[in-house]
């Protein structure tokens, strides 16, 4: 004997995005030992840590195409479809851009000169800090389902947003002081290294902006 | 009349299996979210429901027996020949027994409620003609499946907002949980004990005045709350699933709430869904025990409602804990704040559909509650094209029932040579 009245529940997606975006955090966060090999200068530990960056982007990737497939249109949920997967989108885009740096860093053997290291690992972490809160923000997701999508969770999920941007806003000021350092010390650098040290903080800023991007997805899908 | 020992055994053993299988199977609809939500252990659901439907069937059972025996079929056409309407009864529960098993083996929603009305149908059409069928009941019958889910629907999305309201939006919401949660829980009570006392216990003794009747209600619902009060304050708090998930302690408090929606489920199902398995049966006792008189009018005796809430009990113990099983662990979404919203709001409906004698569907009745609250937003996840197929299926279930009792009917007139 089956039962029809269990089959009207579909299986809920929130789970599964929560899943994506833990593991698009730990992408991320996989960049601060490649840097930390760089700022060594050992480029075995380099290459190995990019592989790993690169492995926890493909394992993420997965999760998204699982997720995508399971979500057919005749699923009724309290939020819009497209407005879900824009945020998968969203959080999927942290992980490519991880995986980008990575790349960067890897194909170019780039090295960072001694004075700019201990700043650009802060503005590196601010941006990580950034996908951290993303990620605790998306976490609250069932908590936003528990209640409707209304009340003092929705407050609550407001002040995270908030922090976020501010961590966003951060990351755009620390991108500016590392740029002025980074002139004062170009004359000691080869020209096409510095360009890429200036492509590579342009990224690191964008892995913040995506952060921030994936909160304001959430914000729209709450406010359906 | 000739056979009449045997039609009334008959009778009796299919009026049994019926009731059995509504034990076996349909109950398990009402009790799951409580099993789902792990509220109830599946020993504790077995003998919740198994008290509540026999409750519910001998209470509250009497009105929707009285339309399933005598509001469907124009019995005045049949009053030459009462085996006809004998026969015709017994291949209404044959075929919507047989309907059912096909069914269920299948995996396709169907209804008791929907298979026996389109056998009584479906028999008096064969038999007689169009006119033996009184169209006016049946579409009184019909209207009310397309109304009863709708109505179900609009009553838990206002009991699912005022639960937002009053708990999950609140600032702190496990003192609004505790505060809440008894007064819900007298709601409950006072909703299913006043429709039951207002359409009348009149069939045990029992004559009440509209007037004693609330008020009985009310003193019933009063002292429900107190006992939600006592029982909401021995709910212990678990800080460690709170942070993993913020809700969980409030959900304990609605735990206590899910328990009292459990029973009152049990109850207006066994109200509802007893009329299936022994509204044909007491047709059969009539007609016989009156020696052929098909407009007998005898009270409904109370040993067929014993029947019909023991047979439900049977299925039950027999086969119902395992399919309860089966269905909680499929809808763990139907969490304790919205099972309760989903439970009032169908146990209602149903109650008081039972109270006008209507035969609704309850499985029908649940769903429209449970969409109620996805449009409230507030479950993650409701496939719409399963949804669309509950709804659609007594389309099916009708013509099914009447030819599979046309092929009974006549199949008994061969038997009986009537």
């Amino acid at each position: 004997m089956k039962s029809y009245f269990s089959s009207i529940f579909g299986r809920s997606p929130v789970s599964p995005l929560q899943q994506h975006m833990a593991k698009v955090l730990a992408c991320a966060e996989a960049l601060l030992p490649l840097f930390k090999a760089v700022s060594e200068g050992d480029y075995n530990a380099v290459a190995t840590a990019q592989q790993r960056v690169s492995d926890i982007e493909r394992e993420a990737d997965a999760l998204k195409k699982e997720l995508r497939d399971k979500l057919p249109h005749s699923m009724f949920m309290p939020f819009d479809r497209a407005d879900f997967l824009e945020l998968l989108r969203a959080q999927d885009r942290i992980a490519n851009k991880s995986k980008d740096i990575a790349g960067l860093v890897l194909g170019r053997k780039m090295q960072l000169p001694e004075p700019l290291v201990d700043p650009f690992m802060d503005y590196l972490n601010r941006a990580i800090d950034a996908s951290r809160q993303a990620k605790n923000t998306v976490d609250q997701l069932d908590e936003l389902v528990e209640t409707g999508f209304r009340g003092a969770e929705v407050e609550v999920v407001q002040e995270m947003l908030d922090k976020l941007d501010a961590i966003e806003h951060d990351t755009d000021r620390m991108q500016v002081q590392l740029r002025s350092l980074l002139q004062k010390l170009e004359p000691r650098i080869p020209p096409v290294d510095v360009m890429f040290l200036y492509q590579l903080i342009e990224r690191v800023r964008s892995l913040a902006d995506r952060a921030q991007q994936t909160g304001s997805r959430l914000q729209i899908l709450m406010a359906r | 009349m000739e056979y009449g020992v045997v039609y009334l055994v008959l009778a009796a053993a299919f009026g049994l299996f019926m009731a059995w299988g509504i034990g076996a199977n349909d109950v398990a609809n009402a009790m799951a979210p409580s099993v789902g939500s792990k509220v109830l252990t599946i020993r504790q659901a077995v003998v919740v429901a198994a008290i509540f439907e026999f409750a519910g069937a001998v209470l509250a059972g009497g009105e929707v027996t009285a339309t399933i025996r005598s509001g469907i079929v124009e019995t005045g056409a049949l009053e030459d020949s009462p085996e006809l309407l004998v026969f015709g009864m017994l291949a209404a529960l044959a075929s919507a027994g047989t309907w059912l098993l096909i069914a269920s083996k299948r995996g396709w929603p169907a209804s008791t409620t929907h298979s026996i009305i389109g056998a009584l149908v479906g028999f008096a059409i064969a038999a007689v003609g169009w006119s033996a069928v009184q169209w006016g009941v049946v579409g009184t019958v019909v209207a009310s499946w397309v109304v009863s889910p709708v109505l179900a629907g609009i009553a838990s999305f206002v009991l699912f907002r005022s639960v937002q309201y009053l708990v999950l939006d609140n600032p702190d919401p496990l003192r609004a949980a505790r505060l809440w949660v008894p007064i819900y829980i007298g709601l409950t009570a006072f909703v299913i004990a006043s429709v039951t006392m207002v359409k009348g216990l009149s069939h045990l003794g029992l004559e009440l005045t509209e007037a004693e009747s609330y008020g009985y209600a009310l003193a019933f619902a009063a002292g429900m709350w107190l006992v939600g009060k006592g029982l909401v304050a021995r709910i212990s708090i678990d800080p460690s699933a709170d942070r993993d998930f913020h809700f969980a302690s409030v959900e304990r408090v609605f735990g206590v709430l899910m328990v009292v929606v459990a029973c009152a489920m049990a109850f207006a199902h066994g109200s509802n869904d007893v009329a299936n398995a022994i509204g044909p049966v007491a047709a059969v006792v009539s007609v016989v025990t009156s020696g052929g008189d098909v407009g007998a009018q005898a009270e409904l005796p109370l040993w067929i409602l014993l029947l019909g809430g023991g047979g439900i009990v049977a299925g039950l113990f027999m086969l119902g804990h395992h399919v309860i099983a089966t269905v909680g662990s499929n809808i763990t979404q139907l969490t304790p704040s919205r099972g309760f919203a989903c439970g009032l709001a169908t146990a209602g409906t149903v109650v008081f559909a039972s109270g006008f004698g209507l035969p609704i569907s309850t499985t029908q009745t649940l769903v429209g509650a449970v969409l109620g609250i996805g449009l409230a937003r507030g479950i993650a996840a409701l496939n719409l094209r399963v949804v669309g197929g509950v709804f659609m299926s007594w389309l099916v279930t009708l013509p099914a029932g009447g030819i599979l009792a046309i092929f009974f009917f006549y199949l008994l007139l061969l038997a009986f040579g009537g």
